[in-house]
């Protein structure tokens, strides 16, 4: 496969070498004179001095014949761009982002960027699932906006002290399942009572997350 | 009208002055908050933002979900164009500009639905006509 990669740091850097020693033709376009230089001392005569959102250098680079086109820049605007030039000058069938700021992920798969990479959301959810409950864990996210969460119910929780359909959820949050203590899976009714230890299965808003952990989560006065 | 004005250098300043004397409602980022000092009146009454508007939240805090047009006028044509999508197609702002000194991507940001000016085609041109050659 050919495959351009955009952005010559460490990301791009061994990228680039990975995919050379797995037999693939690789080629780096980096923006800094000296870091271009330095991946073809190292890797050999796959590195191009250049911009990688310009039409003119993704020209030069071949991007027509590209099957992949890898974006992996510290700036997630010019990641974007990158990926729309090679998609929409040079009909690039397949097109990866690196972002950095996790809540661009949906701003991309509305642009039509739909591979991205976000390394802040993987450390992020290792965090989360290595801390002890209470906090909010982010399953799966829709393409229309809402994701899917889990979110482990404490003890003295208020959601505790009330049927399910008297907790106030965030508009357009619900709670699709419900993993007792025991493990049993349940679908709950507007009737259940949650339990300490309970994990819930909620669909939510990107942005009402925090709302929905507070709901669920936030301590009984 | 509600405009939100993303980049405070002489453009973007100049244009915040003149609709705020014209009694619009005017919010202008910019990174750097000495471009504020540099480049508006103390008699600019609109919102000063400092921030990146690359970022949603920051576009939030600017009042973007009300805004009735978003001008996008920093030195980055990839930021301009990032946050000019961002206005257009997450936050659904009815009328978008967007400055790109690039010609090649002002033209694919144009075929891709974005209202784009290039101050390089036009800057050229008018420096071409000038010269009378």
């Amino acid at each position: 496969m050919y495959i351009v990669v955009v952005g010559g740091g460490k990301v791009g850097f061994y990228l680039a070498k990975e995919l050379v020693e797995a037999g693939h033709e690789a080629l780096v376009i980096e923006r800094d004179a000296a870091k271009a230089a330095e991946i073809a001392e190292t890797l050999g005569e796959i590195a191009m001095r250049g911009d990688g959102c310009e039409a003119a250098v993704q020209e030069r680079a071949g991007c027509g014949r590209a099957d992949l086109f890898i974006a992996v820049t510290g700036d997630d605007e010019d990641n974007l761009v990158a990926c729309q030039v090679a998609r929409h000058k040079f009909n690039v069938k397949r097109v990866v982002a690196r972002i950095n700021n996790p809540k661009n992920e949906l701003i991309f798969r509305k642009l039509g960027i739909d591979v991205t990479v976000s390394a802040t959301s993987v450390i992020l959810s290792q965090i989360e699932q290595e801390l002890p409950e209470h906090l909010l864990i982010p399953l799966l996210q829709l393409r229309s906006g809402f994701e899917i969460v889990e979110v482990k119910i404490p003890d003295g929780a208020a959601s505790l002290d009330v049927k399910l359909r008297d907790i106030v959820l965030p508009d357009q949050s619900m709670i699709w399942g419900i993993v007792d203590t025991d493990g049993n899976p349940q679908v709950p009714t507007s009737d259940t009572y949650l339990r300490a230890g309970d994990e819930v299965v909620a669909v939510t808003l990107l942005e009402s997350e925090e709302a929905l952990r507070a709901a669920l989560t936030g301590p009984s006065r | 009208m509600k405009v939100v004005i993303m980049g405070c250098g002489r453009v973007g300043g100049a244009l915040a002055t003149r609709l705020d004397e014209e009694n619009h409602e005017v919010t202008i980022l910019d990174l750097n908050e000495y471009q504020f000092e540099r480049f508006l009146p103390d008699s600019f009454g609109g919102r000063k933002i400092t921030g990146n508007a690359v970022d949603q939240d920051v576009l939030r805090r600017a009042g973007i979900e009300e805004a009735d047009a978003f001008v996008a006028l920093t030195q980055g044509d990839n930021r301009n164009a990032m946050a000019s999508q961002v206005a257009k197609h997450i936050f659904n702002v009815p009328r978008v500009v967007c400055r790109i000194y690039d010609p090649i991507r002002e033209e694919m940001y144009n075929d891709l639905g974005l209202r784009t000016i290039s101050p390089t085609r036009v800057g050229a041109k008018m420096a071409w006509e000038e010269l009378g050659v």
